[in-house]
């Protein structure tokens, strides 16, 4: 069997059965990135001989029978964690340079855990886009092909290198992060399962802040089972993060073979609209039929203010960007560029030659809609509708355990496609933010593949702190989707 | 409501990005566009709604307000574009 092919749960095995060993592993895969990352470009930063070290280390540790539950299992990390010792850029040019003194606590709870890490993977600048276009470091290749095209499609966003490589099987697993759906949107565009946790179950303390009561970790992996045993490492109490939650991990890998009998699966009526394609409006129901299949009783639910979500988060999310990337003046650490006379110019200068097109967008608007005589109108009547969102939500809960959607609206689309309107781009993300906007976790499964062939997913929707109901209902759309397509760019070269 | 150009140059100065005069039309339409598609919003009800601030459902932490790192200089000025000693340095600001 090809090294590469191999998922997390089963690489683990082999290598404590010494099947191989996770020298042997890691190498495959760096021969991998080194085969196919320069047309992909899912990595900004590729580590190899750092990744073989921690290879030796796991063989070390799997020899002495010390080895942590993630020993010699090759990642991805997003570019957004800082990485002790290794340039984190945040897929921005202000960043170009900066080589954090300190390691984040996800990354670090899973080097804990003895994986290895293979790169930091490209993102849209900031984390900010649904298309991996914005990076200050180009643009990513989705793997997957339209029939009969080779146009170049995008793998979604923010986190658009960490699904690509995972993939294209040139890394088992990855990190991503979630603002209003950059782990589960393009997990749906590259065919892979991914998991945005409760606000507050992965610290974030050392990944760059882009919306601080949005932001959360959360891992990429090709079967929901790995998901799971990476959330397990990457979650857990941290008391540098004052909004991680102090509640112990489950055992998430546990929680996938639970079954979804007896439970009650919520179909929110507001998400179907006449612009669906039928498509997606045939995989919802397919989705819902499996569960059914399986012992679930299939509720209708209203979120009357979930069609207010994105717009509220273009103000919140914005703003909140605003006040975080101020930090970014040039003098302390990141770009400087040299202005003319005084402190101001230089902040001007070095801001405007620093940030991207989108990221500027953001921070005007954001500094807008909090500026005097705006505040009230904008950002206070944005949290309000937070509220009634968040309220929806704890009101379809109270009848039913898990939502089920759809993950997007529409399969990966070609590069270049929806970039002269700003919110074309942005109602990506109409069926993420939502969760996003109520801190609740929420998860992307491949469901199934559009006419032309391409990877569509669909979301499971959890209560706060119960991944374990959406790990079981996951699952059983994995099992019943049988989801076994594979990626036209993919290492060992078959398609 | 639409920005007008003085505005668009109001809030690039707030937040410290210099606009060159040819692209602040193209800004414009761009901010009004995201802003005019925003504006739906007005029409809900939010009378007597309690405004949600933060991600989680909890009560945040206190801790004791002590120093709890510190003595690390090099590594806090490791990556500044320029430093004099264990200084920050920026442009002159007085004469």
């Amino acid at each position: 069997m090809i090294l590469t092919d191999f998922t997390i749960a089963g690489a683990s095995e082999a290598l404590r059965d010494k099947t191989f060993s996770a020298r042997e592993l890691t190498q495959a895969h760096i021969d991998a990135v080194e085969k196919l990352n320069p047309r992909l470009n899912a990595f900004i930063t590729f580590t190899p001989d750092l990744a073989a070290r921690q290879a030796d280390a796991a063989d070390a540790a799997i020899a002495a029978g010390k080895a942590g539950p993630l020993a010699g299992i090759p990642l991805a990390i997003k570019d957004l964690f800082c990485t002790e010792g290794v340039r984190t850029t945040a897929g921005s040019k202000i960043l170009e340079n900066f080589v954090p003194p300190y390691e984040s606590t996800v990354s670090a709870n899973l080097l804990r855990d003895g994986a290895v890490f293979l790169g930091k993977a490209n993102l849209d600048e900031f984390a900010m886009g649904s298309s991996n276009m914005t990076s200050a470091f180009g643009v990513v290749e989705n793997p997957w092909k339209r029939r009969h095209s080779d146009a170049a499609l995008v793998p979604g966003g923010s986190s658009g290198g960490s699904a690509a490589a995972v993939s294209a099987r040139i890394a088992m697993g990855a990190t991503g992060t979630d603002t209003g759906g950059s782990i589960r949107q393009p997990a749906a565009f590259c065919g892979l399962a991914g998991i945005k946790p409760t606000y507050g179950r992965c610290s974030r303390w050392g990944v760059v802040a882009f919306a601080s009561s949005l932001d959360q970790p959360g891992p990429f992996a090709r079967t929901v089972r790995d998901c799971a045993i990476l959330l397990s490492s990457m979650a857990g109490f941290d008391a540098k993060d004052s909004t991680s939650v102090n509640l112990p991990v489950p055992d998430f890998e546990a929680a996938c073979h639970r079954g979804v009998k007896g439970l009650r699966i919520g179909v929110p009526l507001e998400y179907r609209n006449d612009n669906m394609p039928a498509e997606i409006e045939t995989l919802w129901r397919r989705g819902l039929g499996w569960l059914r299949d399986s012992g679930a009783e299939i509720v209708d639910v209203s979120l009357p203010h979930t069609k207010y979500g994105l717009a509220t988060y273009y103000i919140v999310a914005p703003a909140e960007a605003s006040s975080n990337l101020a930090r970014y003046d040039g003098v302390r650490f990141g770009l400087r560029q040299e202005g003319g006379h005084d402190l101001t110019d230089l902040y001007e200068t070095t801001r405007a030659a620093g940030f991207g097109a989108e990221v500027k967008r953001r921070i005007m608007i954001g500094t807008y809609v909090l500026s005097a005589g705006y505040y009230d109108a904008y950002y206070l009547r944005a949290q309000k509708i937070r509220a009634l969102i968040l309220r929806d939500f704890t009101d379809a809960f109270a009848k039913v355990d898990a939502l089920l959607t759809p993950t997007a609206p529409s399969a990966a689309f070609a590069q270049g496609e929806k970039m002269d309107d700003p919110v074309a781009m942005y109602l990506n993300d109409i069926f993420t933010v939502p969760a996003s906007m109520a801190g609740v976790p929420a998860m992307s499964v491949p469901a199934g593949l559009d006419a032309q062939g391409l990877p569509l997913g669909l979301q499971v929707i959890g209560r706060p702190y119960d991944e374990e109901t959406v790990f079981a209902v996951a699952q059983v759309m994995e099992d019943a989707a049988g989801f076994s397509a594979c990626p036209s760019v993919i290492a060992g070269g078959r398609a | 409501m639409s920005l007008d150009s003085a505005t668009i140059r109001r809030i690039a100065k707030l937040a410290r990005i210099r606009v060159e005069e040819g692209d602040v039309a193209s800004l414009q339409d761009e901010l009004n566009g995201i802003l005019g598609w925003i504006e739906q919003l007005s029409e809900v009800d939010v009378e007597g709604v309690t405004p949600l601030t933060g991600g989680a459902q909890i009560a945040l932490r206190l801790r004791e307000d002590v120093v709890t790192d510190g003595n690390i200089p090099e590594r806090i000025l490791a990556n500044a574009p320029d430093r004099v000693g264990e200084f920050f340095t920026v442009p002159k600001v007085v004469e």
